[in-house]
């Protein structure tokens, strides 16, 4: 975890420190000091279990937004198989902040599409930290459409900060791009499920999020606009933590509010410390999710499957009369 | 990403100054020309030197495009909640339903126009920068729907700096509550117009605004995804002259038309009838 541990993980930082201390001294002196590192290895596993357990909503923003977490690809390599990219929107250029194309899992093919973040900073200029111009939402629609006319499921994966805001963006149209898929995805005859793996930010995250089923990970976090952004608009400071975490806490960005507030369906559990300490596991779960979720949705019959989430989305919001 | 603009003050506050004389001097935002308000009102508020389209109120719209005596309100008691418990959302609104009137950030409206019988929605920027919450979202999805029972065309004039926050996700949501509605209306072939004015940006430009069978913009409107604090921090410049505005959106094929206030009601009047098969106005068939 090293240098890229959050605040809130030095503890294990430490923990981990020790043990590794203990390898190193092992191997150079040649004895055996398992004994003694599994006691410590059991802490640790305690000790992340414990301050996973009890995530605050700003620490989620963290968790959800670290570079070491499962992206898009990371998953479409270890749930699916048989993975083949599709490129471009036929209109204007290829988008990597998004990919998409043909996979398997349990053998049937569907339709893989998600934004995609880089790991390091050479990544990220290339991915633009997964946030999507026009394009890559056109690209996406494309692909969409596309599994719609051979009648095959379309999965998405939602992990993006936010669609881009720049001037190429917005010559481009970038809100028609996003208003356009919105419409589309309310009325295709395919099951859609989405998945927020990351971060959910906001109209850039809605455009692939459209679906039969929403699930959410754990620690993932889905929201209308970013909680500096948020902190900013009203209090006038996006950059105290104080602040940053009154916003995160007041937005109701996480699994369980959303859950709650019946925005998604699902909650996929992640295992102790977050889904990049076990990447396997937490694809597992996902996959797991997926699939039993498909097998429900394959079930009806295309005009049900889009009458019935048409009028999931039209009960939605909370008012008075 | 920052969708939202902090609630403006109204043009016109209420309490004792709403007694002034009809005849007191208004001055213009962009040219500064000053003329009694009586001459801007009969100009919809269009600068009669530079042709500045000043910002109205949503009851404006509905009286500029509706014809006289057909006009009645609906989902009129529909109101706001704090369904997060956000700090100071219930004060906001409080303060938004004595400062800009209780129809919420949209008035929703069936009518007739040039005898067309019509369902129209304005956004008011007036009430919390015309955010959309849930009240927005239900009062566009029960407009679509009135719109789809009775085959009658659509109009939405938006004036909105996007999402309201204060109602988190369930706001983000009304985009795809709206857009399910449009889908609705598409599938059944009625008509939808779709009407940008100043500011059109966000979760609502990003939403119906953009998915009409026509879309207009009034001149000089500022439409766009992101609003250009954002783009101009993301950038680190200045922004191209004109950036942004109806024009440019015009000019990169994101709109059908850019549409002067005094001509609004006989264009849209004239899209609708193409599009439902209706012939044309008398005085427009020759001309
Ligand atoms: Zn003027």
């Amino acid at each position: 975890m090293g240098t890229s541990a959050l605040e809130f993980e030095k503890p294990l930082v430490e923990v981990e420190k020790q043990i590794e201390e203990l390898r190193s001294m092992a191997a150079e002196r040649e004895i055996n000091v398992d004994a003694e590192i599994a006691p410590l290895e059991t802490k640790l596993g305690e000790l992340r279990a414990s301050i996973y357990k009890n995530l605050t909503p700003i620490q989620r923003v963290q968790v959800a937004r670290s570079p070491r977490r499962p992206f898009t690809l990371d998953y479409i390599r270890l749930a699916f198989t048989d993975w083949i990219e599709l490129h471009g929107d036929r209109a204007y250029r290829d988008d990597p902040a998004i990919v998409g194309g043909w996979a398997r899992i349990d053998g049937e093919t569907i339709m893989v599409i998600g934004q995609q973040r880089g790991r390091d900073t050479k990544e990220n200029l290339h991915r633009n930290f997964g946030m999507p111009h026009p394009e890559g939402y056109r690209k996406a629609l494309r692909l969409m459409k596309l599994a719609e006319k051979f009648h095959v499921p379309v999965v998405t994966c939602i992990d993006t900060p936010g669609a881009w805001a720049g001037l190429g963006a917005e010559e481009r149209g970038q809100s028609e791009a996003i208003a356009r898929n919105l419409l589309e995805m309310s009325q295709l005859t395919v099951p859609i499920i989405a998945t927020v793996i990351g971060e959910g930010g906001s109209g850039g995250a809605l455009a692939l999020g459209v679906a039969d089923r929403v699930l959410m990970l754990q620690n993932a976090v889905y929201s209308v606009i970013t909680v500096e952004g948020c902190a900013a608009i009203l209090w006038k400071d996006g950059k105290s933590p104080e602040m940053r975490e009154k916003a995160a806490s007041a937005l109701k960005i996480t699994a369980q509010d959303l859950l709650e507030l019946r925005i998604i369906d699902e909650i996929i559990p992640e295992p102790p410390g977050g889904a990049h300490a076990n990447q396997e596991v937490t694809a597992a779960a996902v996959g797991e999710a997926l699939l039993r979720n498909l097998d429900e949705l394959r079930r009806l019959k295309p005009d049900k499957l889009v009458r019935r989430r048409r009028e999931k989305y039209l009960r939605m919001g909370q008012f008075e009369e | 990403m920052a969708w939202f603009r902090k609630e403006k003050k109204p043009r016109q506050p209420k309490g004792p100054r709403l007694e002034i004389p009809a005849d007191v001097w208004e001055k213009c935002e962009a040219c500064g020309h000053t003329d009694i308000r009586e001459n801007f009102n009969k100009t919809h508020n269009v600068c009669p030197v530079c042709d500045y389209h000043r910002r109205i109120r949503a009851i404006d719209y509905i009286n500029i495009l509706l014809d006289d005596g057909s006009i009645e309100e609906t989902e009129s008691d529909l109101k706001s909640v704090d369904p997060l418990g956000f700090p100071d959302y219930p004060g906001r609104l409080k303060k938004a339903l004595t400062n800009a009137g209780d129809s919420d950030a949209i008035i929703t409206a069936s009518g007739t126009m040039e005898k067309m019988p019509v369902n129209l929605g304005v956004m008011d920027f007036a009430f919390m920068g015309g955010s959309m919450g849930s009240v927005v979202g239900e009062k566009i999805a029960r407009l679509g729907q009135r719109s789809l029972e009775k085959k009658f065309p659509l109009i939405i004039i938006s004036a909105s700096g996007g999402a309201r926050m204060q109602e988190g996700v369930l706001s983000l949501m009304q985009m795809a509550k709206t857009s399910a509605v449009l889908s609705q209306l598409a599938e059944r072939r009625i008509p939808y117009v779709s009407i940008l004015t100043n500011p059109t940006t966000g979760g609502v430009s990003a939403s119906y605004a953009m998915l009409g069978d026509a879309i207009l913009a009034e001149p000089g409107a500022v439409i766009g995804f992101a609003g250009p604090r954002v783009i101009k921090q993301t950038l680190g410049q200045d922004l191209p002259e004109g950036f942004q505005t109806a024009e440019f959106l015009l000019d990169h094929g994101m709109v059908d038309s850019v549409v002067h206030r005094g001509q609004l009601k006989q264009t849209v009047g004239q899209l609708l009838r193409h599009m439902s098969g209706k012939p044309a106005a008398t005085g427009w068939a020759s001309s």
